[in-house]
């Protein structure tokens, strides 16, 4: 007896203990919340059980929480960057390791990037240590000559938090890509690749009416697959947001009326040209995924390409998000490419707002993350000065209120490498 | 047969049958006109000038604050804390600025492979055979490339042109200043090398294995480069030999893809090779011993960290970047401390961009480079680390001795910054080359546009 009444004693004390460790406290921080509040000099987060409890000025830390001092270092959101392709891939050129996209002409838009995840990729930690953390990771084109107008499929968001789940939500969105490419896998003019995706988009509404008849075999003729046409049918509904690629100012406009005549969620990437209309994406309240970075008219598409495209469409009340240049290795420039953004005129809020709450409100993940409000998960970042500057690092992580390991595999090889000569070769060491 | 062609044609005959004799024919030799294509370039006007108030990375290791540079005819004439500007010099204000010496970029296709990317102008791979060493670069570079533009902007002023790396041996690359020109002659850098471009690892195998040729493995590309530098050392002792017989006789049959191999051997030309993996580098460079070269550098050289002592030990470069990595196998151990490990057993440093976009911007990669080696204990001041973009890239090419740092004498390649150059924020105010302004952020006149960008909606924007 009296040994159960100890056990359960020290059980019910591990639990007091383990209630109070689940309280962390950021005090003496910079903070950026990209919420209620904006920015606070010197503040706290209190985060609890994975959530953040409080933020604010005048914040107690309640007793017991463990503190983390950040002596008056920056406090921002974790950076959710869209346009990746982080776990799907591993080595650009070592196909096996790629599962970003598909050659098979009867799975386009059925495409799920999902199932190709792979929690366990090098670039994750990579990432993560940068202080991303949240992606959307998108699918591509795996066409050659034998092109064809598709989707690319559908993207998801993941979570880089270690040791947890990392596809967060699969089917996010359905990617498209028009424009150049997109008109030359419609038979290589623009007025076959609108006319095709009108089509396209009939025969799914068509379908989503039809499908008993589908499966009798009395279906009118369908260019796509069932998986395909199902695929659709949310974004026919306005369900699913569709990510368009588009870059030159007509064919923007066009993706304009095409989402207003057939109702649907449409989401500019790169848009290079965009500023050059940026009233009409303002009025139409689409937002733009951009690479701020992307100066030169590389191709007759993108002649009207400028560093101050992001500061003139932010200007013009466009939501903007900035995504990753190269798929996933590079993750870390996205930061700078952002630094890069605010000295060609883009307000310093806007550029934090585009690495963070922009990409969760236009994913429809803005309730969990992507801002430091009360009830959001606490992803957030400790940076050691402004978090643009390439001299900065992030030096604390959380995702989830949970501290994240800041290693990498490449921080083991230059551990491993940075003394030489030794008896041993490098391969005794770590 | 038209009337003014047979015309023409009795001409010509007329001429031979009058003088047979006197019809000139080249002298083959190729010592003899060993740059057929001169470079025309002439530095745009400049005036004695004195740039004020400063903070000032030299690249000659030291930082100055409240510095001034003082330039005149086209040359550094003096930099310091204490100078007093003559009278005569015009006197730019720059207190709160940055000056550094004009950025080199060791690693370029502009031009070569220009903007826009469209296939007409995709001209930097001539992957018709793994050895075209026979190929200039600057026969490919389209003066037009609004590139060349949008890098002066990020402070780069001379750039190394490089053929692609689908071949063993690439062709040869060119050094040219960043002017604009209408032709290619026009922005040549004067007395600058010839490089040679050579590739090792996966690009040639896989270039030419998918093709069923040789090579498709990596014992392929070395047999490959053997077999050519033997050809070449054969070809260098005949017009040896021919020229110390007072060149009598036949002269030996002239190649143009020996010309450039055996310039090399006479270390006239500076091999530029691509390699990325370290026991890769160590194998080139015993086979430079083999055949007796040096390396300039190794370009990406992503595992260089691994074989610093090495490249330290002899005297090769390596131009790389921070943040690439994992674009195919041979750089799935590229880090960003690269730069940081090789600086710090002594090594020479380059950051590079290979990328239109990144080279506007190789500050700030140097900038990710430096915090890089900071995250393991390694803190290399900025006034060594400008080295890694201007100085370094400078010997690289093999001009040292002619630009890359703020030193009396040397070539007035200048970049006034608003800021630290190593910060996000910063942005080129006003880039010299030769002393001539030739990029002006405030001022229109002094933001030179390339043709094709010019009546493009938006496109002077």
């Amino acid at each position: 007896m009296r040994t159960t009444i100890a056990i359960a004693l020290a059980a019910t004390l591990a639990f007091v203990s383990q209630a109070l460790a689940d309280t962390t406290a950021i005090t003496n921080a910079h903070i950026y919340t990209m919420g209620r509040g904006s920015e606070i000099a010197a503040g706290t987060v209190v985060i609890r059980n994975g959530r953040i409890a409080a933020v604010g000025a005048n914040v107690r830390v309640p007793s017991g929480a463990t503190v983390v001092d950040a002596q008056g270092r920056v406090v921002t959101p974790g950076l959710f960057i869209a346009g990746t392709n982080l776990g799907a891939i591993e080595i650009d050129l070592v196909a096996p390791t790629d599962d970003t996209s598909t050659k098979n002409h009867s799975l386009s838009a059925a495409f799920d990037i999902s199932y190709g995840i792979d929690p366990d990729s090098i670039a994750i930690p990579i990432a993560r240590i940068t202080g991303v953390t949240r992606a959307l990771t998108t699918p591509g084109y795996a066409d050659g000559d034998s092109r064809q107008f598709l989707f690319a499929g559908q993207a998801a968001v993941i979570s880089l938090a270690a040791h947890a789940p990392t596809v967060v939500r699969p089917r996010a969105a359905m990617v498209l890509e028009l424009g150049e490419n997109g008109a030359t896998r419609a038979g290589g003019a623009r007025g076959s690749m609108i006319t095709q995706l009108k089509a396209d988009l009939d025969d799914v509404r068509w379908y989503a009416r039809h499908r008993r008849g589908f499966d009798t075999g009395s279906a009118r003729d369908l260019r796509l697959s069932k998986a395909d046409l199902d695929a659709l049918i949310p974004v026919v509904q306005g369900r699913m947001p569709l990510i368009v690629t588009v870059r030159r100012a007509s064919d923007i406009l066009e993706v304009l009326k095409l989402a207003k005549e057939q109702r649907l969620r449409v989401i500019l990437a790169g848009a290079e040209e965009g500023w050059t209309v940026a009233d009409d994406i303002a009025r139409a309240h689409v937002a733009v995924l951009l690479h701020p970075t992307a100066d030169l008219p590389a191709s007759f598409e993108a002649r009207a390409a400028t560093l101050e495209n992001a500061a003139r469409l932010d200007a013009a009340g466009v939501t903007i998000a900035f995504a990753n240049p190269d798929g996933g290795h590079r993750i870390r420039e996205v930061r700078y490419n952002a630094g890069n953004a605010v000295a060609h005129g883009l307000p310093y809020r806007a550029a934090l707002a585009a690495l963070t709450i922009n990409t969760a409100r236009i994913f429809g993940e803005a309730s969990k993350t992507g801002s430091l409000e009360p009830g959001k998960q606490a992803d957030l970042v400790i940076w050691s000065g402004d978090p643009l500057e390439p001299l900065t690092q992030a030096e604390e992580v959380f995702i989830g209120g949970v501290s994240q390991p800041m290693d990498s595999r490449a921080l083991d090889l230059a551990r491993r490498y940075k003394t030489l000569g030794e008896p041993y070769p490098p391969a005794y060491k770590n | 047969m038209s009337l003014a062609a047979a015309i023409l044609l009795t001409g010509c005959a007329t001429e031979e049958l009058a003088s047979p004799a006197k019809a000139t024919r080249p002298d083959l030799d190729p010592a003899v006109d060993a740059d057929p294509f001169p470079s025309t370039y002439k530095p745009l006007p400049s005036t004695a000038m004195a740039l004020v108030g400063a903070t000032i990375l030299t690249a000659a290791g030291e930082k100055i604050d409240n510095g001034t540079v003082l330039m005149r005819d086209g040359k550094i004439e003096a930099v310091g804390a204490n100078i007093t500007p003559p009278a005569d010099y015009t006197v730019v204000d720059a207190h709160g600025k940055w000056i550094t010496p004009g950025i080199i970029d060791a690693h370029s296709h502009l031009g070569v492979y220009a903007q826009p990317s469209v296939a007409a102008l995709q001209d930097g791979n001539e992957a018709t055979d793994p050895n075209t060493a026979q190929v200039w670069a600057e026969h490919s570079i389209w003066p037009q490339d609004e590139g060349f533009n949008a890098v002066r902007r990020g402070g780069v002023t001379t750039l190394l042109i490089l053929p692609g790396s689908a071949n063993l041996f690439g062709g040869r690359s060119v050094t040219v200043k960043n002017v604009p020109a209408v032709t290619e002659q026009g922005m040549k850098f004067p007395g600058a090398p010839y490089g040679l471009k050579m590739a090792c690892g996966e690009n040639p195998k896989r270039v030419y294995g998918s093709k069923e040729h040789a090579p498709s493995t990596r014992m392929g590309n070395v047999a490959g480069y053997r077999a050519a530098w033997i050809k070449a050392s054969q070809y260098a002792r005949k017009w040896d030999a021919y020229r110390a017989g007072d060149k009598k006789g036949d002269p030996p049959e002239r190649d143009l893809q020996l010309d450039t191999l055996a310039g090399v051997l006479d270390g006239k030309i500076l091999v530029q090779n691509h390699c990325y993996r370290a026991d890769e580098m160590a194998i080139m460079i015993d086979m430079s011993k083999e055949f007796g070269y040096h390396i300039s550098a190794f370009h990406h050289a992503s595992e260089a960290y691994k074989i610093a002592d090495l490249l330290a030990k002899e005297n090769i470069c390596i131009a790389t970047w921070a943040g690439w990595w994992g674009f195919k196998m041979e750089s799935i151990d590229g880090i960003e401390q690269n730069a940081a490990l090789v600086h710090k057993a002594g090594g020479c440093v380059v950051i590079h961009s290979d990328d239109e976009n990144l080279s506007q911007r190789l500050n700030q990669e140097a900038a990710a480079a430096i915090a890089a080696g900071r995250k393991i204990g390694i803190d290399i001041p900025e006034a060594d680390a400008i080295r890694w973009i201007t100085a370094n890239p400078a010997k690289m090419l093999g001009i040292a001795d002619k630009t890359g740092s703020l030193e009396p004498g040397k070539m007035a390649d200048v970049v006034i910054w608003n800021a630290d150059p190593f910060s996000i924020y910063a942005l080129t105010e006003k880039v010299f080359i030769d002393g001539a302004l030739i990029y002006d952020r405030h001022d229109k006149r002094f933001q030179p546009k390339s043709d094709f960008i010019l009546g493009h909606t938006g496109g002077d924007d």
